[in-house]
């Protein structure tokens, strides 16, 4: 991925950020994320970002897990080694509801958990540029970024208009690579500016 | 839309004090952050000791057999199932705190979901030890799991209750665990973005796995919690569920009952409320946490333990109504001679059991006592000595006189590696909790900072001029845009 050039406002309210993430954008800005501390219900729709099909996902990985525990029982106790067990019936799918339905569960939370982890590009040594670490904390980071167009006096003019406590411009990969945070080593320092 | 978050301040906060954003951060990291404690490293040698002499225990068992334990031919189950089923219940709290009242939409769990859900997956941890180390020759474990073998392959008992468990314990602990880790990962990163040393920056830089709070990834988490929660919810009741098929599919009088399930469930919360108040109760005082557990947490989780403990109540009585009711000779036998016979050899463990669970709780029906904390501390150690002896009392008192007089076993009584093995999951439990308390954050910051501007105590009490508004004025400010 690119290094990019952004300019940041820092915002230290919630109730700040809203209203200026929704006259940044009727302004024509191109908003690249929003990095906040905790989850701000409304703020996805307002940045115009689509409801996520994390969940759809979840569904077909459960449905999965359902097939695999019913077809493998059925297989096993039916077909490749019939047991009596008390006299029975070998097709007997009362006594496998338990674990169909564990492995329903199982299936879907690990497949969606790898899914999320995939998605958000998610792992253990990978590591991501950070606008600014308080937006872990307690600030509320705005990025947005510069294209050819974009005149960033002006930007930087509207993001203080709007709120922003403080604005800067910075130079940021935009992807992620595998690094570790107590070093500062960049997989992709070398590149150049992508306009 | 509107902002506003309003909570009616008739609700108590859920955070005291002054708090900012920043001041959440401070206040739960600084334990974190803070070099341990001599009293740490007091009860993190001890809960090691006590791990070791577990592994000791164990090691004596698997080098001489179960022989080495004092289960003999009725009492095939004793110490070690009491205690598999004692732990497992304890490990249901977290889930149910995190997962059925995420979907209930209470506020108050975001203080103590974090510790909670680490303690359930501990004291699943410590559960699972007792069946493996059970198996005897525990080398064949694996024979559990349905692989190809070269027996045919001849495939597990899928039918069986046991099989049952392996599943719903081995899922259970698993989605326990994603659940956990996936809330903690914003956690880690307000640490690693803290972080001053070079340890800590890259500890928490690869425990955190990058995050870096976007939105979009905000969004697909909340949306992974609130499905995970979904799934947890009637998960954490078909795992005790499961445990009790073990015994109600049985048809040893004492087991085969069809009220197991649900009772088996509301005791697991019971003792696992109570082992979150335990731990709780101390965690909040030494890391200094008491604006964010209050006792206003510690009100509520009482009021589950009174319900939760009727609850129990009622069982026990209904199991032992259906007993006399049902006219089945061996069935009463085994509660009338066997349990409510005070001078039955195991009589006296029955009335502790009553004791502990039903007549102690009632006294949190009385406000004054639900907020005490040091009677909410030895009550909750009471409960899980009531729920210990619940679990022997269902196992031992059903096997010890089987149907035929002549092969009643003489008293059980452990030896000492049974005892030892379980003090040793208290080890094991006690050494995980000490580490989880020092290097992670006990409470979910992301999460109360998400209900601080609702429940903050700072925050509740500006809300004065909406709480005097009327209601037309209240829907005229805030129920639509007014284009800010």
């Amino acid at each position: 991925m690119p290094v990019k050039k952004f300019v940041v406002g820092n915002f230290d309210d919630e109730a700040v950020l809203f209203p200026a993430v929704k006259k940044v954008r009727r302004a024509g800005y191109k908003i690249h994320d929003v990095f906040t501390p905790f989850p701000i219900h409304g703020l996805d729709k307002e940045m115009g970002l689509r409801d996520t099909s994390l969940h759809v996902a979840g569904f077909i990985y459960g449905i999965t897990g359902t097939a695999t525990a019913v077809g493998f029982i059925t297989w096993a106790l039916t077909i490749d080694w019939a047991l009596n067990f008390g006299g029975k019936p070998y097709f007997s799918l009362p006594a496998w509801i338990p674990i169909t339905f564990e492995l329903t569960v199982l299936f879907a939370s690990v497949g969606m958990v790898l899914t999320f982890c995939w998605l958000c590009q998610l792992a253990p040594f990978v590591k991501k540029d950070h606008f600014n670490p308080r937006s872990t904390d307690d600030t509320f980071v705005m990025a947005l970024e510069c294209t050819a167009k974009t005149n960033e006096q002006d930007a930087i003019n509207f993001l203080n208009g709007v709120g922003a406590k403080e604005v800067s411009v910075q130079y940021r990969e935009t992807g992620w690579w595998l690094g570790r945070y107590d070093k500062d080593n960049m997989k992709f320092e070398k590149r150049e500016l992508a306009h | 839309m509107s902002l506003l978050r309003y909570e009616s301040q008739v609700r108590p906060p859920l955070v005291q004090g002054n708090k900012d954003y920043h001041q959440v951060t401070e206040d739960i990291c600084r334990p974190v952050e803070a070099k341990p404690s001599k009293l740490w490293w007091i009860g993190f040698l001890i809960s090691v000791a006590f791990l070791g002499f577990g592994i000791f225990s164990v090691t004596m068992e698997v080098m001489y057999g179960t022989g080495q334990w004092n289960l003999n031919k009725t009492i095939g189950w004793g110490w070690d199932i009491t205690n598999f089923v004692w732990w497992v219940g304890i490990g249901h709290a977290g889930t149910l705190i995190s997962a059925i009242l995420l979907l209930f939409r209470q506020g108050w769990r975001t203080g103590v979901n974090r510790a909670a859900e680490a303690m359930t997956i501990f004291a699943v941890m410590c559960a699972g030890q007792f069946p493996i180390w059970h198996m005897g020759r525990v080398w064949d474990a694996f024979f559990v799991l349905p692989y190809a073998n070269t027996r045919g392959p001849l495939w597990v008992n899928f039918n069986s209750p046991l099989l049952w468990d392996v599943f719903a314990i081995s899922t259970y602990f698993t989605v326990s665990l994603l659940f956990w880790y996936s809330g903690l990962l914003p956690d880690l990163a307000t640490l690693r973005d803290r972080a001053k040393l070079k340890w800590r920056k890259f500890f928490y830089g690869v425990a955190s796995f990058g995050w870096t709070g976007s939105t979009k990834h905000w969004q697909r988490h909340e949306a992974l919690s609130l499905v995970l929660a979904g799934l947890s919810t009637p998960l954490v009741l078909s795992v005790h569920t499961i445990v009790s098929f073990d015994f109600a599919t049985s048809v040893v009088p004492g087991w085969h009952t069809t009220i197991f399930p649900p009772y088996f469930v509301a005791g697991a919360i019971f003792s696992g409320f109570a082992m979150v108040q335990t731990l709780l109760v101390v965690t909040r005082k030494v890391l200094g946490l008491e604006e964010y557990i209050t006792l206003e947490h510690i009100d509520v989780m009482n009021k589950v333990i009174v319900l939760t403990g009727s609850i129990v109540g009622i069982a026990y009585l209904t199991e032992l109504f259906i007993a006399w009711y049902s006219h089945v000779d061996y069935e009463w036998f085994a509660f009338s001679q066997n349990r409510v016979n005070l001078n039955s050899p195991y009589g006296w463990s029955y009335y502790i059991m009553m004791g502990c669970n039903v007549l102690s709780p009632q006294i949190f029906w009385f406000r004054k006592m639900r907020r005490n904390l040091l009677l909410t501390f030895f009550m909750s150690i009471l409960v899980n000595i009531g729920m210990w002896f619940e679990r022997f009392v269902i196992i031992v008192t059903s096997v010890y006189r089987d149907y035929l007089p002549s092969s009643w076993s003489t008293y059980y009584t452990p030896t000492i590696w049974e005892v030892g093995f379980y003090l040793g999951t208290f080890g094991l439990f006690f050494t995980c909790y000490f580490l989880f308390s020092k290097f992670f954050p006990v409470i979910a910051v992301a999460e109360i900072k998400h209900i601080l501007k609702r429940s903050g105590e700072n925050y509740k009490a500006k809300m004065d001029g909406v709480e005097n508004q009327s209601f037309d004025d209240f829907s005229h400010d805030h129920g639509h845009d007014h284009g800010a």
